[in-house]
Protein backbone atom coordinates (compact mmCIF):
# COMPACT_ATOMS: atom_id res chain seq x y z
CA UNK A 1 0.00 0.00 0.00
CA UNK A 2 2.76 2.37 0.81
CA UNK A 3 4.62 1.17 -2.30
CA UNK A 4 1.20 2.43 -4.29
CA UNK A 5 1.10 5.93 -2.96
CA UNK A 6 4.86 6.77 -3.20
CA UNK A 7 4.75 5.47 -6.35
CA UNK A 8 2.04 7.84 -7.40
CA UNK A 9 3.28 10.74 -5.69
CA UNK A 10 6.59 10.63 -7.88
CA UNK A 11 3.94 10.03 -9.94
CA UNK A 12 2.51 13.67 -9.87
CA UNK A 13 5.60 15.49 -8.39
CA UNK A 14 6.93 14.73 -11.77
CA UNK A 15 4.23 14.92 -14.05
CA UNK A 16 2.94 18.29 -13.02
CA UNK A 17 5.73 20.55 -13.84
CA UNK A 18 6.76 18.70 -16.87
CA UNK A 19 3.31 18.93 -18.40
CA UNK A 20 3.00 22.68 -17.70
CA UNK A 21 6.17 23.20 -19.27
CA UNK A 22 5.52 21.16 -22.16
CA UNK A 23 2.44 22.85 -22.92
CA UNK A 24 3.48 26.50 -22.19
CA UNK A 25 7.11 26.43 -23.13
CA UNK A 26 7.79 22.87 -25.75
CA UNK A 27 4.56 23.43 -28.00
CA UNK A 28 4.78 27.14 -27.95
CA UNK A 29 7.69 26.77 -30.07
CA UNK A 30 5.74 24.49 -32.47
CA UNK A 31 3.23 26.75 -33.10
CA UNK A 32 5.92 29.10 -33.58
CA UNK A 33 7.63 26.93 -36.03
CA UNK A 34 4.03 26.06 -38.11
CA UNK A 35 3.41 30.13 -38.19
CA UNK A 36 6.59 30.84 -39.22
CA UNK A 37 5.99 29.24 -42.82
CA UNK A 38 2.24 30.81 -43.04
CA UNK A 39 1.65 33.69 -45.17
CA UNK A 40 0.84 37.41 -43.52
CA UNK A 41 -2.93 38.02 -44.29
CA UNK A 42 -5.81 40.43 -42.88
CA UNK A 43 -7.79 38.54 -40.61
CA UNK A 44 -8.01 37.38 -37.39
CA UNK A 45 -5.60 35.54 -36.59
CA UNK A 46 -3.16 37.47 -39.14
CA UNK A 47 -1.86 34.64 -40.98
CA UNK A 48 -3.14 32.21 -43.30
CA UNK A 49 -3.51 28.95 -43.72
CA UNK A 50 -4.81 28.15 -40.04
CA UNK A 51 -4.99 24.79 -39.76
CA UNK A 52 -8.48 23.62 -37.58
CA UNK A 53 -8.07 20.41 -36.39
CA UNK A 54 -11.89 19.99 -35.81
CA UNK A 55 -12.79 20.00 -39.75
CA UNK A 56 -10.63 16.49 -40.15
CA UNK A 57 -7.68 14.94 -41.18
CA UNK A 58 -8.19 16.27 -45.23
CA UNK A 59 -8.71 19.86 -44.21
CA UNK A 60 -5.06 19.55 -42.03
CA UNK A 61 -3.26 18.19 -44.87
CA UNK A 62 -4.89 20.33 -47.20
CA UNK A 63 -3.46 23.60 -44.93
CA UNK A 64 -0.22 21.86 -44.61
CA UNK A 65 0.67 21.59 -48.51
CA UNK A 66 -0.27 25.65 -48.67
CA UNK A 67 3.05 25.86 -46.28
CA UNK A 68 6.08 27.51 -47.49
CA UNK A 69 9.84 28.65 -47.27
CA UNK A 70 8.92 31.99 -47.92
CA UNK A 71 9.12 33.88 -45.08
CA UNK A 72 12.95 32.26 -44.42
CA UNK A 73 13.72 33.39 -48.25
CA UNK A 74 12.53 36.98 -47.95
CA UNK A 75 15.17 36.64 -44.73
CA UNK A 76 17.80 35.66 -46.52
CA UNK A 77 17.73 37.81 -49.57
CA UNK A 78 16.90 40.81 -47.24
CA UNK A 79 19.99 42.83 -46.11
CA UNK A 80 18.37 44.06 -43.07
CA UNK A 81 18.06 40.53 -41.27
CA UNK A 82 21.13 38.78 -41.57
CA UNK A 83 23.13 42.34 -41.04
CA UNK A 84 20.84 42.29 -37.27
CA UNK A 85 21.49 38.62 -36.37
CA UNK A 86 25.23 39.55 -37.36
CA UNK A 87 25.34 43.19 -35.53
CA UNK A 88 23.24 41.42 -32.42
CA UNK A 89 25.88 38.32 -32.31
CA UNK A 90 28.99 40.97 -32.26
CA UNK A 91 27.24 43.76 -29.98
CA UNK A 92 26.77 40.14 -27.21
CA UNK A 93 29.91 38.88 -27.87
CA UNK A 94 31.88 42.40 -27.33
CA UNK A 95 29.65 43.33 -23.93
CA UNK A 96 30.14 40.29 -22.89
CA UNK A 97 34.15 40.52 -23.35
CA UNK A 98 33.64 43.63 -21.58
CA UNK A 99 31.26 42.63 -18.55
CA UNK A 100 33.87 39.74 -17.99
CA UNK A 101 36.82 42.51 -17.49
CA UNK A 102 34.68 44.92 -15.43
CA UNK A 103 32.96 42.01 -13.46
CA UNK A 104 35.73 39.28 -12.50
CA UNK A 105 37.73 42.30 -9.98
CA UNK A 106 34.32 42.55 -8.40
CA UNK A 107 33.95 38.75 -7.98
CA UNK A 108 37.50 38.33 -7.15
CA UNK A 109 37.36 41.65 -4.72
CA UNK A 110 34.13 39.91 -2.90
CA UNK A 111 35.50 36.30 -2.68
CA UNK A 112 39.22 37.55 -0.98
CA UNK A 113 37.29 40.15 1.33
CA UNK A 114 37.04 38.85 5.04
CA UNK A 115 34.67 36.35 5.81
CA UNK A 116 32.69 38.56 8.10
CA UNK A 117 31.66 41.35 5.02
CA UNK A 118 31.25 38.85 2.70
CA UNK A 119 27.48 38.27 3.12
CA UNK A 120 26.86 42.10 3.06
CA UNK A 121 28.88 42.30 -0.24
CA UNK A 122 26.79 39.50 -1.86
CA UNK A 123 23.55 41.45 -1.00
CA UNK A 124 24.91 44.23 -2.55
CA UNK A 125 25.50 42.91 -5.80
CA UNK A 126 21.99 40.57 -5.63
CA UNK A 127 20.31 44.17 -4.51
CA UNK A 128 19.98 45.98 -8.29
CA UNK A 129 19.18 42.68 -9.40
CA UNK A 130 15.77 42.79 -7.79
CA UNK A 131 15.39 46.09 -9.13
CA UNK A 132 13.27 46.66 -12.62
CA UNK A 133 15.16 46.08 -15.57
CA UNK A 134 13.88 48.38 -17.35
CA UNK A 135 14.03 51.04 -14.64
CA UNK A 136 17.96 50.68 -14.22
CA UNK A 137 17.61 51.19 -18.43
CA UNK A 138 16.00 54.34 -17.84
CA UNK A 139 18.39 55.51 -15.71
CA UNK A 140 21.04 55.96 -18.02
CA UNK A 141 18.82 57.90 -20.48
CA UNK A 142 19.13 60.82 -17.71
CA UNK A 143 22.70 60.08 -17.51
CA UNK A 144 24.22 59.48 -21.07
CA UNK A 145 22.19 62.57 -22.60
CA UNK A 146 23.92 65.18 -24.22
CA UNK A 147 22.47 68.06 -21.47
CA UNK A 148 22.74 64.51 -19.12
CA UNK A 149 24.73 64.28 -16.14
CA UNK A 150 27.96 62.50 -17.73
CA UNK A 151 28.41 65.92 -19.78
CA UNK A 152 27.56 67.93 -17.28
CA UNK A 153 30.10 66.68 -14.47
CA UNK A 154 32.50 66.03 -17.50
CA UNK A 155 32.03 69.59 -18.79
CA UNK A 156 32.06 71.20 -15.04
CA UNK A 157 35.61 69.14 -14.05
CA UNK A 158 36.44 70.90 -17.99
CA UNK A 159 37.56 67.42 -19.26
CA UNK A 160 35.67 68.41 -22.56
CA UNK A 161 34.32 71.39 -23.79
CA UNK A 162 31.30 69.80 -26.09
CA UNK A 163 29.14 67.34 -24.94
CA UNK A 164 29.91 63.75 -26.43
CA UNK A 165 27.19 62.08 -27.87
CA UNK A 166 26.67 58.70 -26.40
CA UNK A 167 22.99 57.95 -26.08
CA UNK A 168 21.86 56.39 -29.43
CA UNK A 169 25.06 54.96 -30.01
CA UNK A 170 26.49 51.57 -29.57
CA UNK A 171 28.53 52.49 -26.82
CA UNK A 172 25.30 53.26 -25.04
CA UNK A 173 23.91 49.87 -25.63
CA UNK A 174 27.31 48.20 -24.18
CA UNK A 175 26.88 50.57 -21.24
CA UNK A 176 23.29 48.95 -20.93
CA UNK A 177 24.01 45.02 -21.08
CA UNK A 178 27.26 45.44 -19.37
CA UNK A 179 25.74 47.21 -16.41
CA UNK A 180 21.70 45.43 -16.31
CA UNK A 181 23.85 41.80 -16.86
CA UNK A 182 26.52 42.06 -14.54
CA UNK A 183 25.26 40.35 -11.31
CA UNK A 184 24.64 37.42 -13.80
CA UNK A 185 28.08 37.08 -14.20
CA UNK A 186 29.48 38.52 -10.70
CA UNK A 187 27.44 35.85 -8.80
CA UNK A 188 28.79 32.56 -10.56
CA UNK A 189 32.46 33.54 -10.62
CA UNK A 190 32.36 34.73 -6.78
CA UNK A 191 30.95 31.42 -6.31
CA UNK A 192 33.90 29.41 -8.31
CA UNK A 193 36.90 31.57 -6.69
CA UNK A 194 34.51 31.48 -2.76
CA UNK A 195 35.12 27.41 -2.57
CA UNK A 196 38.54 27.69 -4.09
CA UNK A 197 41.46 26.78 -2.04
CA UNK A 198 43.44 29.18 -1.50
CA UNK A 199 46.87 27.69 -0.43
CA UNK A 200 47.23 26.60 -3.67
CA UNK A 201 48.40 30.22 -4.62
CA UNK A 202 50.07 31.00 -1.68
CA UNK A 203 52.43 27.24 -2.59
CA UNK A 204 52.83 28.91 -6.13
CA UNK A 205 53.79 32.07 -4.69
CA UNK A 206 56.51 30.70 -1.98
CA UNK A 207 57.82 28.40 -5.60
CA UNK A 208 58.80 31.52 -6.99
CA UNK A 209 55.76 32.97 -9.00
CA UNK A 210 54.82 36.26 -9.12
CA UNK A 211 51.49 36.75 -8.43
CA UNK A 212 50.12 37.99 -11.38
CA UNK A 213 51.36 34.42 -12.96
CA UNK A 214 49.87 32.90 -9.65
CA UNK A 215 46.88 34.29 -10.96
CA UNK A 216 47.07 33.31 -13.99
CA UNK A 217 48.09 29.50 -13.37
CA UNK A 218 45.81 28.81 -10.64
CA UNK A 219 43.18 31.26 -9.79
CA UNK A 220 41.83 31.63 -13.17
CA UNK A 221 41.54 28.17 -14.43
CA UNK A 222 39.89 27.08 -10.83
CA UNK A 223 37.24 29.91 -11.92
CA UNK A 224 36.59 28.94 -15.05
CA UNK A 225 32.94 27.15 -14.54
CA UNK A 226 32.08 30.26 -13.14
CA UNK A 227 33.42 32.41 -15.83
CA UNK A 228 31.40 30.06 -18.40
CA UNK A 229 28.45 30.08 -16.80
CA UNK A 230 28.25 33.95 -16.31
CA UNK A 231 29.78 34.43 -20.09
CA UNK A 232 26.67 32.31 -21.27
CA UNK A 233 23.88 33.64 -18.78
CA UNK A 234 24.93 37.19 -20.34
CA UNK A 235 25.46 36.25 -23.80
CA UNK A 236 22.62 34.32 -24.75
CA UNK A 237 19.95 36.70 -23.50
CA UNK A 238 22.04 39.77 -24.75
CA UNK A 239 21.58 38.32 -28.28
CA UNK A 240 18.02 38.70 -28.01
CA UNK A 241 18.01 41.77 -26.42
CA UNK A 242 15.19 44.76 -26.56
CA UNK A 243 14.74 47.07 -24.14
CA UNK A 244 18.48 48.31 -24.04
CA UNK A 245 19.06 48.71 -28.06
CA UNK A 246 15.15 50.30 -27.92
CA UNK A 247 16.08 52.54 -25.20
CA UNK A 248 19.79 53.24 -25.46
CA UNK A 249 20.07 52.42 -28.99
CA UNK A 250 19.72 54.92 -32.05
CA UNK A 251 17.53 54.46 -35.08
CA UNK A 252 20.56 52.97 -36.59
CA UNK A 253 21.41 50.48 -34.46
CA UNK A 254 20.10 46.98 -35.72
CA UNK A 255 19.28 44.30 -33.25
CA UNK A 256 17.37 40.80 -33.68
CA UNK A 257 15.30 41.38 -30.82
CA UNK A 258 14.43 45.35 -32.06
CA UNK A 259 13.77 43.62 -35.41
CA UNK A 260 11.49 41.05 -34.42
CA UNK A 261 9.27 43.66 -31.94
CA UNK A 262 8.66 45.88 -34.63
CA UNK A 263 7.98 43.22 -37.65
CA UNK A 264 4.84 42.35 -34.59
CA UNK A 265 3.91 45.42 -32.85
CA UNK A 266 4.48 48.10 -35.91
CA UNK A 267 4.10 45.34 -39.02
CA UNK A 268 1.47 43.30 -37.66
CA UNK A 269 3.60 40.42 -39.69
CA UNK A 270 3.39 37.58 -37.62
CA UNK A 271 4.89 34.97 -39.66
CA UNK A 272 7.55 37.07 -39.99
CA UNK A 273 8.63 37.92 -37.04
CA UNK A 274 7.82 33.80 -36.11
CA UNK A 275 10.60 33.15 -38.80
CA UNK A 276 13.05 35.56 -37.45
CA UNK A 277 12.09 33.88 -33.78
CA UNK A 278 13.02 30.61 -34.96
CA UNK A 279 16.39 31.69 -36.67
CA UNK A 280 17.10 32.97 -33.52
CA UNK A 281 16.62 29.71 -31.71
CA UNK A 282 18.80 28.45 -34.26
CA UNK A 283 21.99 30.36 -33.54
CA UNK A 284 20.77 30.36 -29.76
CA UNK A 285 20.65 26.46 -29.46
CA UNK A 286 23.98 25.37 -29.59
CA UNK A 287 25.15 28.10 -26.56
CA UNK A 288 21.86 26.97 -24.57
CA UNK A 289 22.28 23.12 -25.07
CA UNK A 290 25.81 23.97 -23.55
CA UNK A 291 24.47 26.15 -20.68
CA UNK A 292 22.16 23.75 -19.56
CA UNK A 293 24.89 20.83 -19.58
CA UNK A 294 27.36 23.29 -16.91
CA UNK A 295 24.48 23.95 -14.80
CA UNK A 296 23.09 20.24 -14.84
CA UNK A 297 26.90 19.21 -14.43
CA UNK A 298 27.53 21.82 -11.74
CA UNK A 299 24.12 20.65 -10.02
CA UNK A 300 25.96 16.88 -10.08
CA UNK A 301 29.23 17.44 -8.64
CA UNK A 302 27.62 19.29 -5.47
CA UNK A 303 25.64 15.99 -4.73
CA UNK B 1 48.67 38.49 1.65
CA UNK B 2 50.46 41.14 -0.44
CA UNK B 3 48.78 44.43 0.35
CA UNK B 4 49.15 45.54 -2.98
CA UNK B 5 46.56 43.03 -4.28
CA UNK B 6 44.51 43.98 -1.35
CA UNK B 7 44.54 47.88 -2.59
CA UNK B 8 43.84 46.70 -5.98
CA UNK B 9 40.40 44.59 -4.65
CA UNK B 10 39.23 46.94 -2.04
CA UNK B 11 39.71 49.30 -5.45
CA UNK B 12 37.67 47.37 -7.55
CA UNK B 13 35.06 46.79 -4.93
CA UNK B 14 34.26 50.54 -4.57
CA UNK B 15 34.37 51.26 -8.56
CA UNK B 16 32.05 48.34 -9.22
CA UNK B 17 29.53 49.39 -6.37
CA UNK B 18 29.33 52.59 -7.61
CA UNK B 19 28.76 51.58 -10.82
CA UNK B 20 26.05 49.24 -10.03
CA UNK B 21 24.41 52.10 -7.47
CA UNK B 22 25.36 55.28 -8.88
CA UNK B 23 22.51 55.27 -11.71
CA UNK B 24 19.97 54.25 -9.26
CA UNK B 25 20.77 56.47 -6.45
CA UNK B 26 21.09 59.48 -8.88
CA UNK B 27 17.46 58.36 -10.38
CA UNK B 28 15.95 58.56 -6.72
CA UNK B 29 17.44 61.96 -5.99
CA UNK B 30 15.66 63.52 -9.44
CA UNK B 31 12.88 61.99 -8.26
CA UNK B 32 12.43 64.84 -5.58
CA UNK B 33 13.38 67.53 -7.98
CA UNK B 34 11.17 70.68 -8.43
CA UNK B 35 12.12 71.12 -12.04
CA UNK B 36 10.26 69.45 -14.89
CA UNK B 37 13.97 68.97 -16.39
CA UNK B 38 15.29 65.84 -14.83
CA UNK B 39 18.61 66.92 -15.24
CA UNK B 40 18.68 70.54 -13.53
CA UNK B 41 18.06 70.22 -9.89
CA UNK B 42 15.60 72.96 -9.21
CA UNK B 43 15.24 72.37 -5.16
CA UNK B 44 12.87 69.72 -2.82
CA UNK B 45 9.99 68.58 -4.19
CA UNK B 46 7.56 65.54 -3.90
CA UNK B 47 4.79 67.18 -5.88
CA UNK B 48 5.87 64.58 -8.66
CA UNK B 49 4.74 61.76 -6.16
CA UNK B 50 1.52 63.68 -5.53
CA UNK B 51 0.91 64.02 -9.40
CA UNK B 52 1.83 60.36 -9.79
CA UNK B 53 -1.18 59.13 -7.17
CA UNK B 54 -3.49 61.57 -8.74
CA UNK B 55 -2.87 59.78 -12.18
CA UNK B 56 -5.26 57.16 -12.38
CA UNK B 57 -3.61 55.31 -15.18
CA UNK B 58 -0.89 54.15 -13.11
CA UNK B 59 -2.93 53.68 -10.37
CA UNK B 60 -4.99 50.97 -12.22
CA UNK B 61 -1.55 49.55 -13.88
CA UNK B 62 0.25 49.03 -10.33
CA UNK B 63 -3.39 47.10 -9.07
CA UNK B 64 -3.07 45.16 -12.30
CA UNK B 65 0.64 44.45 -11.81
CA UNK B 66 0.23 43.47 -8.19
CA UNK B 67 -2.10 41.02 -8.81
CA UNK B 68 -0.46 39.28 -11.82
CA UNK B 69 2.75 39.13 -9.48
CA UNK B 70 0.89 37.55 -6.04
CA UNK B 71 -0.77 34.99 -7.87
CA UNK B 72 1.73 34.32 -10.91
CA UNK B 73 4.57 34.29 -8.16
CA UNK B 74 2.22 31.88 -6.04
CA UNK B 75 1.69 29.11 -8.70
CA UNK B 76 5.29 29.48 -9.49
CA UNK B 77 6.68 28.35 -6.25
CA UNK B 78 4.38 25.31 -6.01
CA UNK B 79 5.29 24.04 -9.43
CA UNK B 80 8.87 25.57 -9.10
CA UNK B 81 9.47 23.11 -6.11
CA UNK B 82 7.98 20.51 -7.42
CA UNK B 83 10.14 21.22 -10.42
CA UNK B 84 12.64 20.69 -8.01
CA UNK B 85 11.79 17.38 -6.41
CA UNK B 86 11.71 15.93 -9.66
CA UNK B 87 14.46 17.01 -10.66
CA UNK B 88 16.44 16.14 -7.10
CA UNK B 89 14.19 13.25 -5.53
CA UNK B 90 14.11 10.99 -9.32
CA UNK B 91 17.09 10.69 -10.76
CA UNK B 92 15.96 8.28 -13.38
CA UNK B 93 12.90 8.75 -15.56
CA UNK B 94 11.88 9.03 -19.12
CA UNK B 95 12.46 12.26 -21.03
CA UNK B 96 14.45 13.83 -18.04
CA UNK B 97 17.22 15.14 -20.44
CA UNK B 98 13.85 17.03 -21.36
CA UNK B 99 12.28 18.14 -18.33
CA UNK B 100 16.08 19.52 -17.20
CA UNK B 101 16.28 21.26 -20.28
CA UNK B 102 12.72 22.89 -20.12
CA UNK B 103 14.23 23.71 -16.70
CA UNK B 104 17.05 25.83 -17.93
CA UNK B 105 16.23 27.03 -21.19
CA UNK B 106 13.89 29.41 -19.81
CA UNK B 107 16.98 31.04 -17.64
CA UNK B 108 18.70 32.35 -20.73
CA UNK B 109 15.79 32.59 -23.16
CA UNK B 110 15.55 36.34 -24.97
CA UNK B 111 12.24 37.37 -23.83
CA UNK B 112 11.28 38.40 -27.13
CA UNK B 113 11.29 34.94 -28.67
CA UNK B 114 9.37 33.43 -25.02
CA UNK B 115 6.61 36.28 -25.41
CA UNK B 116 6.06 35.46 -29.76
CA UNK B 117 5.78 32.27 -28.34
CA UNK B 118 3.27 32.34 -25.28
CA UNK B 119 1.21 34.99 -27.82
CA UNK B 120 1.07 32.15 -30.51
CA UNK B 121 0.11 29.54 -28.24
CA UNK B 122 -3.36 31.21 -26.71
CA UNK B 123 -4.47 32.28 -30.25
CA UNK B 124 -3.95 28.64 -31.11
CA UNK B 125 -5.85 27.74 -28.21
CA UNK B 126 -8.53 30.30 -28.63
CA UNK B 127 -7.42 32.57 -24.97
CA UNK B 128 -8.73 36.25 -24.67
CA UNK B 129 -5.65 38.09 -23.87
CA UNK B 130 -5.79 39.72 -20.56
CA UNK B 131 -4.61 39.23 -17.02
CA UNK B 132 -5.04 35.71 -17.21
CA UNK B 133 -2.91 35.23 -20.60
CA UNK B 134 -0.11 37.61 -18.53
CA UNK B 135 -0.43 35.33 -15.54
CA UNK B 136 0.08 32.10 -17.10
CA UNK B 137 3.30 33.61 -18.77
CA UNK B 138 4.46 34.70 -15.60
CA UNK B 139 4.14 31.54 -14.14
CA UNK B 140 5.61 29.60 -16.67
CA UNK B 141 9.31 31.60 -16.52
CA UNK B 142 9.58 32.35 -13.01
CA UNK B 143 8.46 28.52 -11.77
CA UNK B 144 12.30 27.78 -13.64
CA UNK B 145 13.75 30.48 -11.27
CA UNK B 146 11.75 29.10 -8.03
CA UNK B 147 13.05 25.36 -9.58
CA UNK B 148 17.02 26.32 -9.28
CA UNK B 149 17.13 28.00 -6.28
CA UNK B 150 14.63 25.35 -4.42
CA UNK B 151 17.02 22.86 -6.11
CA UNK B 152 19.97 24.74 -5.00
CA UNK B 153 19.11 23.84 -1.49
CA UNK B 154 17.53 20.51 -2.11
CA UNK B 155 21.09 19.05 -3.16
CA UNK B 156 22.33 20.03 0.23
CA UNK B 157 19.54 18.53 2.22
CA UNK B 158 20.07 15.16 4.31
CA UNK B 159 17.91 12.55 2.91
CA UNK B 160 17.99 10.30 5.69
CA UNK B 161 15.64 12.68 7.86
CA UNK B 162 13.21 11.61 5.25
CA UNK B 163 13.85 7.96 4.82
CA UNK B 164 13.58 7.94 8.56
CA UNK B 165 10.12 9.51 8.52
CA UNK B 166 9.07 7.32 5.74
CA UNK B 167 10.48 4.09 7.66
CA UNK B 168 8.34 5.35 10.50
CA UNK B 169 4.92 4.99 8.30
CA UNK B 170 4.77 8.94 7.51
CA UNK B 171 3.47 9.28 3.65
CA UNK B 172 5.71 10.65 1.37
CA UNK B 173 3.04 13.94 1.34
CA UNK B 174 3.30 14.03 5.44
CA UNK B 175 6.81 13.39 5.12
CA UNK B 176 7.08 16.46 2.53
CA UNK B 177 4.59 18.75 4.75
CA UNK B 178 6.68 17.34 8.39
CA UNK B 179 9.89 17.20 7.40
CA UNK B 180 11.19 18.44 4.06
CA UNK B 181 9.10 21.19 3.76
CA UNK B 182 10.57 22.92 6.98
CA UNK B 183 14.23 22.78 5.98
CA UNK B 184 13.70 24.06 2.65
CA UNK B 185 11.33 27.11 3.91
CA UNK B 186 14.24 29.63 3.37
CA UNK B 187 14.55 28.35 -0.20
CA UNK B 188 10.73 28.03 -0.97
CA UNK B 189 10.57 31.86 0.10
CA UNK B 190 12.98 33.65 -1.37
CA UNK B 191 11.65 31.32 -4.94
CA UNK B 192 8.81 33.33 -4.03
CA UNK B 193 10.63 36.58 -3.43
CA UNK B 194 12.02 36.26 -6.98
CA UNK B 195 9.05 35.62 -8.93
CA UNK B 196 7.20 37.57 -7.37
CA UNK B 197 10.04 40.28 -8.57
CA UNK B 198 10.47 39.03 -11.49
CA UNK B 199 6.93 39.46 -12.57
CA UNK B 200 6.88 42.71 -10.96
CA UNK B 201 9.65 44.03 -13.69
CA UNK B 202 8.74 42.28 -16.81
CA UNK B 203 8.15 44.34 -20.10
CA UNK B 204 8.45 42.23 -23.14
CA UNK B 205 6.71 39.15 -22.15
CA UNK B 206 3.80 41.39 -20.76
CA UNK B 207 3.83 43.32 -23.63
CA UNK B 208 3.38 40.43 -26.20
CA UNK B 209 0.76 38.17 -23.49
CA UNK B 210 -1.38 41.10 -22.56
CA UNK B 211 -4.55 42.57 -24.10
CA UNK B 212 -7.08 45.41 -23.05
CA UNK B 213 -7.25 46.49 -19.67
CA UNK B 214 -4.28 44.32 -18.39
CA UNK B 215 -1.56 47.27 -19.08
CA UNK B 216 1.38 46.59 -16.42
CA UNK B 217 3.59 49.01 -14.24
CA UNK B 218 6.43 48.67 -16.60
CA UNK B 219 4.07 48.65 -19.70
CA UNK B 220 2.83 51.96 -18.77
CA UNK B 221 6.34 53.45 -17.30
CA UNK B 222 7.64 52.00 -20.49
CA UNK B 223 5.30 54.02 -23.04
CA UNK B 224 6.02 56.93 -21.29
CA UNK B 225 9.77 56.72 -21.26
CA UNK B 226 9.14 56.40 -24.97
CA UNK B 227 7.81 60.00 -24.62
CA UNK B 228 10.50 61.40 -22.73
CA UNK B 229 12.19 61.59 -19.55
CA UNK B 230 10.09 63.13 -16.85
CA UNK B 231 10.28 63.46 -13.16
CA UNK B 232 6.69 61.65 -12.33
CA UNK B 233 8.40 58.39 -14.40
CA UNK B 234 11.86 59.07 -11.68
CA UNK B 235 8.88 59.04 -8.71
CA UNK B 236 7.06 55.68 -10.01
CA UNK B 237 10.49 54.11 -10.51
CA UNK B 238 11.39 54.84 -6.71
CA UNK B 239 8.11 53.36 -5.24
CA UNK B 240 9.17 50.24 -7.40
CA UNK B 241 12.53 50.28 -5.84
CA UNK B 242 11.54 51.25 -2.41
CA UNK B 243 9.03 48.41 -2.03
CA UNK B 244 11.79 46.16 -3.56
CA UNK B 245 14.20 47.57 -0.88
CA UNK B 246 12.07 46.99 1.72
CA UNK B 247 10.95 43.46 1.13
CA UNK B 248 14.78 42.32 0.66
CA UNK B 249 15.92 44.08 3.82
CA UNK B 250 12.80 42.46 6.07
CA UNK B 251 13.50 39.12 3.98
CA UNK B 252 17.32 39.21 5.34
CA UNK B 253 16.93 40.28 8.78
CA UNK B 254 14.09 37.51 8.78
CA UNK B 255 16.76 34.90 8.28
CA UNK B 256 19.29 36.54 10.26
CA UNK B 257 17.20 35.92 13.21
CA UNK B 258 16.33 32.51 12.30
CA UNK B 259 20.27 31.46 12.25
CA UNK B 260 20.54 33.21 15.32
CA UNK B 261 18.05 31.46 17.19
CA UNK B 262 18.92 28.16 15.71
CA UNK B 263 22.42 29.02 16.77
CA UNK B 264 21.07 29.64 19.89
CA UNK B 265 18.91 26.33 20.38
CA UNK B 266 22.19 23.86 18.96
CA UNK B 267 23.88 25.92 22.31
CA UNK B 268 21.50 24.67 24.61
CA UNK B 269 20.74 21.38 22.80
CA UNK B 270 24.98 20.97 23.24
CA UNK B 271 24.25 21.92 27.28
CA UNK B 272 21.47 19.09 28.04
Amino acid sequence: MQKLIASVTSRLVISIPYLWLLVFFLIPFIIVFKISLSEVAMAIPPYTPVVDITAGIKSVFNSISQFSWDNYVWLVEDPLYYKAYISSLVIAIVSTFLTLIIGYPIAYGMARAPATIRPTLLMLVILPFWTSFLIRVYAWIGILKPEGLLNQFLMWANVIDTPLNILNTNTAIFIGIVYSYLPFLVLPIYSALEKMDYSLVEAAEDLGCTPLMAFWKITFPLSMPGVIAGCFLVFIPATGEFVIPDLLGGSSTLMIGKTLWSEFFSNRDWPVSSAVAVILLLLLVVPIVLFQRSEAKAQESEK
Amino acid sequence: MNTTWSRFNIASLVLGFAFLYLPIVLLVIYSFNESRLVTVWAGFSTKWYTSLFNNQAFIDAAWVTIRVGLISATFATILGTLGALAMTRYTRFRGRMLFSAMIYAPLVMPEVITGLSLLLLFVAIGLDRGILTVTLAHITFSMCFVAVVVQSRLVTFDRSLEEAAMDLGATPVTTFFKVTLPVILPAVVSGWMLAFTLSLDDLVISSFTSGPGATTLPMRIYSQVRLGVTPEINAACTILIAIVAVGVIIASIANKRREVNRARDEQAAARN
